[in-house]
């Protein structure tokens, strides 16, 4: 099975963790991993900035690079989420196009639906332990209806204990640009969402979008909040984080 | 009303510093969401009827001529007066017509979001005839000479302690601290404004074509009196609100009360066909039925017509994570919240309310709790195709994101650029790893948090190496 991995713009530059676990993943399932050397970004900061143009240019390029594969995986809901429910819509009255990114479209995944719903993956190589909380990206959960599929990944692991949090699917105020051009809103949203984090006093909060992992980290360690780890899901089910990627 | 949403950006930042204003957010929220997703619950084929009332909102809006004359054509039979306004202006004047045909003095009015986009209250009084708001959050927010910041809930914005120092000051009584006690004190003074006005003026929530009836949706009696006190009732409404059956208002009141109040139905459904009859024992001698337009028919006609689906419910602002934290006073115009964010600019004009389409994080919340599926995030995306279209946009904005797209259409390019600023950005994130201040568009980013460092190689770089070493 020949699985494409989108590793999206920000994994690349700011985690590569995230992308090592992704591939590690992949190949555990017994995927041949593609890495198409060209990507670049979906799209999705032009879309959902009005430029519709830019963002119909990305989407064309990413669908030219997938072309060739079984399945795409994304370890991130929102760019999984524009890819899966958005590129349609950016290609209306482009007939020809439009039905290359349904074809996409039904071919991407993201990372945590691709391993329990496509693969059902049930054993780990990671020896990260401790107790977590889960934050429902919301492009994720309400794009593409990842909710269960991390849990089920997640209670495997025989020494990670998950402990919900209060508001696990409110937004956590990153919204793109929205994050900078509404700062002192998407702060105190973000305030909030870390409230809720620290209350349940777990080692490490886990998600699945990169987006909201710079808020809340960043928002975390500027509170003073140092000990409270902040992961992706695929550096949980690794093992692999930041440091021994370098 | 008058229109200040270009001032979003310095009011909502006021109001995320104001205590009070927080605190009665906070408590508004949980009863809200929480009571809401309790009878959403109970119901095992919600998303069913969902479905159904948009497509029952939809084919209405598609035959609005259709569905509106023949509301016209029964509303008639039955002996109300019908008018027609295309503008703010139209409407008031037609109140005050119809006021001073009557010889009125005084008018009670129930809740209508339509009187607050005309700003009807302060036109009729300048006219000499006395307005009293009676529904208790409208009565809070005339007394305090502010408008409604919720569009079910008028006065969510004010505390308790706040509404008994307002009720102390205007009534002259000993202020009072429980909210019944409160409740009933408004409840005393207003009593004989019922019994002495000439004209009740109420909204409508729906228009039903079938039986040419008019429909208030309420909670507290006041909606009721308004109705059947005065000698004359004039009901005001927009023409979107149009149903074509009995059976498609059923339908809609399974959703509504539940999306707006967590009720499972309100107190209070009130229909009004004509007026007084031979033989009714009450009733107004005169029933007028004005109906506004002001840019109803722009928006059916264009790519935001699923916003006119609308029942005005208001669950998507009390959903939605930036009116939570900011309240609806923000907004600068009638519609807080999500749809208030695409109505203003749809009724008003794109420039006139750039902020409102982009102060959003496009989480969807909203989406997912409209009962009516009005695709919120979708139609605020539109707004904002339109806003860069127009050049409406921050220039730092529309050149940063056209300066990413340049590059990430130039994968080489890309990756060189990418993996200096993966190096830079470590660098800069020193030992603790954090970017603590940046600058440019960034600062706005560090202001608020730091930035977790880049790790000084892109995955690219590893990745591609990686493969190589193992090839060789």
């Amino acid at each position: 099975m020949r699985v494409g991995l989108f590793v999206t713009c920000l994994a690349d530059l700011m985690r590569p963790s995230i992308g090592l676990a992704a591939v590690k993943l992949l190949e555990r399932a017994g995927c041949e991993v593609v890495f198409p050397e060209s990507q670049t970004c979906c799209g999705q900061p032009a879309y959902n900035a009005g430029d519709r143009q830019s963002a119909q240019q990305l989407a064309r390029k990413v669908i030219s690079e997938f072309a060739d594969v079984d399945y795409v995986v994304v370890p991130s809901g929102s760019c999984g989420g524009m890819i899966k429910t958005h590129y349609e819509d950016l290609m209306s009255g482009l007939p020809e196009h439009r039905v290359k990114a349904q074809w996409l479209a039904a071919r991407t995944y993201e990372l945590t639906d691709f391993l329990a719903n496509v693969i059902d993956m049930n054993s780990f190589d990671t020896a990260f332990q401790g107790t977590i909380t889960y934050h429902d990206s919301c492009a994720g959960l309400r794009e593409l209806n990842i909710k269960d599929q991390p849990r089920k990944l997640l209670a495997y692991l025989p020494h990670v204990d998950l402990k919900e949090m209060a508001g696990a699917e409110q937004c956590c105020g990153f919204g793109g640009t929205f994050s900078v051009k509404y700062g002192d809103i998407s702060s105190r949203i973000v305030d909030v969402k870390c409230d809720d984090v620290e209350a349940t006093q777990v080692d490490a909060l886990v998600l699945g979008d990169l987006g909201c992992m710079m808020n809340i980290e960043g928002k975390l360690r500027r509170r003073g909040n140092h000990k409270t780890k902040v992961l992706h899901i695929a550096e949980v089910l690794t093992g692999l984080v930041g440091d021994e990627t370098e | 009303m008058e229109l200040t949403s270009h001032q979003f950006k310095s009011v909502s930042s006021a109001k995320l510093k104001d205590v009070k204003l927080q605190k009665a957010l906070y408590q508004a929220k949980d009863g809200f969401v929480v009571s809401r997703a309790k009878v959403v619950a109970e119901l095992d084929n919600f998303e069913e009827i969902r479905q159904a009332a948009a497509d029952v909102r939809d084919h209405c809006l598609a035959h609005l001529d259709l569905y509106l004359e023949e509301w016209e054509k029964q509303a008639q039979a039955a002996g109300t007066i019908v008018h027609w306004a295309e503008s703010y202006e139209e409407l008031n004047a037609l109140v005050v017509k119809i006021a001073q045909d009557n010889k009125v003095k005084k008018i009670i009015k129930s809740k209508s979001m339509v009187g607050e986009e005309t700003g009807l209250n302060q036109y009729v009084e300048g006219h000499g005839i006395e307005v009293k708001e009676t529904d208790l959050g409208e009565y809070i927010i005339q007394q305090a000479d502010e408008h409604p910041s919720h569009i079910i809930a008028p006065a969510t914005h004010k505390s308790k302690d706040d509404v008994a120092d307002l009720f102390a000051e205007k009534h002259q009584r000993p202020r009072l601290d429980d909210a019944e006690k409160l409740t009933h004190e408004a409840r005393e003074i207003l009593r004989p404004h019922f019994l002495d006005a000439d004209m009740g003026i109420t909204g409508a929530n729906f228009m039903i074509a079938e039986t040419g009836s008019t429909v208030i949706v309420t909670n507290e009696g006041n909606g009721r009196m308004t109705t059947t006190m005065p000698r004359v009732h004039v009901a005001i409404s927009s023409i979107e609100k149009c149903l074509p059956t009995l059976d498609d208002f059923a339908l809609i009141m399974r959703l509504l009360p539940r999306s707006a109040t967590g009720q499972v139905i309100s107190n209070y459904v009130s229909m009004t066909t004509g007026p007084k009859r031979t033989g009714d024992k009450d009733g107004p001698g005169a029933f007028h039925v004005i109906i506004l337009d002001v840019g109803r028919t722009r928006v059916l006609g264009s790519e935001l017509r699923e916003a006119l689906r609308c029942i005005r419910c208001g669950a998507c602002m009390n959903h939605c994570p930036v009116y939570q934290n900011v309240g609806g006073h923000a907004y600068g115009w009638v519609y807080p919240g999500p749809i208030g964010s695409v109505l203003t600019p749809a009724y008003n004009g794109i420039e006139n309310a750039i902020d409102l389409p982009n102060a959003a994080t496009l989480c969807n919340q909203c989406g997912v709790v409209c009962p009516v599926k009005i695709p919120l995030p979708d139609l605020m995306r539109k707004l904002r195709e339109r806003q860069y279209e127009k050049n409406l946009k921050s220039s730092t904005e529309k050149w940063s994101l056209r300066f990413w797209a340049y590059l990430a259409l130039r994968p080489k390019l890309y990756s060189v650029v990418t993996r200096v600023m993966a190096r830079a950005g470590k660098v800069l994130g020193g030992d603790s790893r954090r970017i603590k201040r940046m600058l440019f568009a960034g600062q706005d980013w560090t202001r608020h948090r730091d930035l977790p460092a880049p790790r000084g190689r892109t995955f690219r770089d590893i990745y591609i190496n990686k493969n190589k070493t193992a090839n060789r």
